[in-house]
């Protein structure tokens, strides 16, 4: 039970997605420059990711295993994380319009967000079972929550500070995110899997 | 029918992946802590760029528009996997280096952006040379930034060393924040001469 507690809280801290594995960045610096926009962000990250861990987790187990075809299982993710986005826009456009609202512009982007491909690739390489999987992309997509939320608030923060003209822009979110980044380091050891 | 070292050249500088367009950001971020591994990195990824860019151009009239990006995806998938096949057989140490970041090749939003907002519309060799612009900006973009944090960070140059052991090696450029701060301070450093030229002109 521990080992699960723990996994979570690994996945939040110490291997942030962001900010030591770099899964995720063009959403980190694309939609990071108000907090209400990161929030959203966040959230439809922690929901798909939650939902495509679960799901190439029985695809792979199930269909390509079972045919002998996992070599093929990149081709495989990709069209189920894309289904399943396509998917979950249907479902919430129907089910709750406010949400949808909320979320709307962020939920195409998701499937080409690397995060999502990227666990689910690692939790197959990591022969995790079905919960751990599940468990795994909680962590990791609140650790992308968590690190794109921080991130804005700063932003916003520097947005009326003088800074150099050359680092206008991006330049100054990437140093700003390498400062993050050395505050995460922090969280190095912290946990050993 | 465009001039195709014009839509090379174009590719390379202009609008290049890394520094202009600001696209493909996790790749140049993470597999850039030695030169090597930049330079695979982008060739593997121009090699995918160039195939899909030209297949999806072949089959432009034939996709329906509605389905186009699952159709886009399915083949950028098939040539990514078919690199990793290639990469495992010949070049395995480069492939455990670069590890995730191959399967990953398929959602780098430089090939899907290519094939949506240029082999999707433009002739079969004019994609390709597309393809080979991009390709290569990346690639250049991720060996420059490579160096830089091999030098920086371990104090080589192509796995050559070049600093004396006494020197002092910033450990931290060969790990997550120096990606950050190197990309950073050399899009600064373009902005510079940018904003130079401009006052200029």
């Amino acid at each position: 039970m521990s080992d699960l507690v723990l996994l979570v809280l690994a996945g939040i801290f110490v291997n942030n997605y962001v900010l030591s594995q770099f899964l995720g960045i063009c959403p980190f610096l694309g939609v990071s420059k108000r907090v209400e926009t990161a929030t959203g962000m966040g959230v439809a990250v922690i929901f798909v990711i939650t939902l495509a861990c679960a799901a190439t987790y029985l695809v792979y187990n199930f269909i390509l295993v079972p045919l002998g075809i996992e070599y093929l299982y990149n081709i495989a993710f990709i069209l189920v994380i894309a289904a399943l986005v396509q998917f979950v826009e249907m479902f919430l456009k129907k089910s709750s319009p406010s949400l949808y609202q909320a979320l709307g512009v962020f939920l195409p982007l998701i499937t080409t967000n690397c995060a999502v491909l990227g666990v689910a690739v690692l939790n197959m390489q990591k022969n995790y079972n079905f919960i751990e999987s599940v468990l795994n992309g909680i962590g990791s997509s609140a650790g992308f929550a968590l690190a794109i939320i921080l991130f804005a608030g700063i932003r916003e923060r520097i947005e009326f500070n003088d800074t150099p003209k050359a680092f206008d822009g991006f330049p100054m979110a990437l140093v700003t995110a390498g400062i993050m980044s050395i505050a995460f380091l922090g969280f190095q050891g912290l946990i050993k899997l | 029918m465009g001039n195709p070292i014009k839509i090379i050249k174009n590719g390379i500088f202009d609008e290049n992946p890394t520094f202009v367009q600001v696209i493909g950001m996790c790749p140049t971020l993470a597999v850039t802590s030695s030169a090597i591994n930049g330079i695979g990195m982008g060739l593997s990824t121009a090699a995918v760029l160039i195939c899909s860019n030209l297949f999806i151009s072949l089959l432009r009239k034939v996709i329906p528009d509605k389905v186009r990006i699952p159709c886009f995806i399915v083949v950028i998938a098939t040539f990514v996997t078919i690199i990793q096949f290639l990469l495992q057989a010949y070049l395995p140490s480069l492939n455990a280096s670069l590890g995730l970041y191959i399967p990953l090749i398929v959602v780098n939003c430089i090939i899907l952006g290519r094939a949506e907002a240029y082999a999707s519309k433009n002739s079969a060799i004019d994609s390709m040379c597309d393809g080979i612009g991009n390709g290569l900006g990346f690639t250049i973009a991720l060996a420059v930034i490579g160096l830089v944090r091999e030098f920086i960070g371990s104090g080589t140059l192509f796995n050559v060393t070049v600093l004396p052991d006494a020197f002092p090696k910033t450990l931290l450029f060969v790990m997550a924040p120096g990606a950050f701060f190197t990309l950073g301070c050399l899009m600064a450093l373009l902005n510079h001469f940018k904003n130079k030229n401009k006052n200029k002109a």
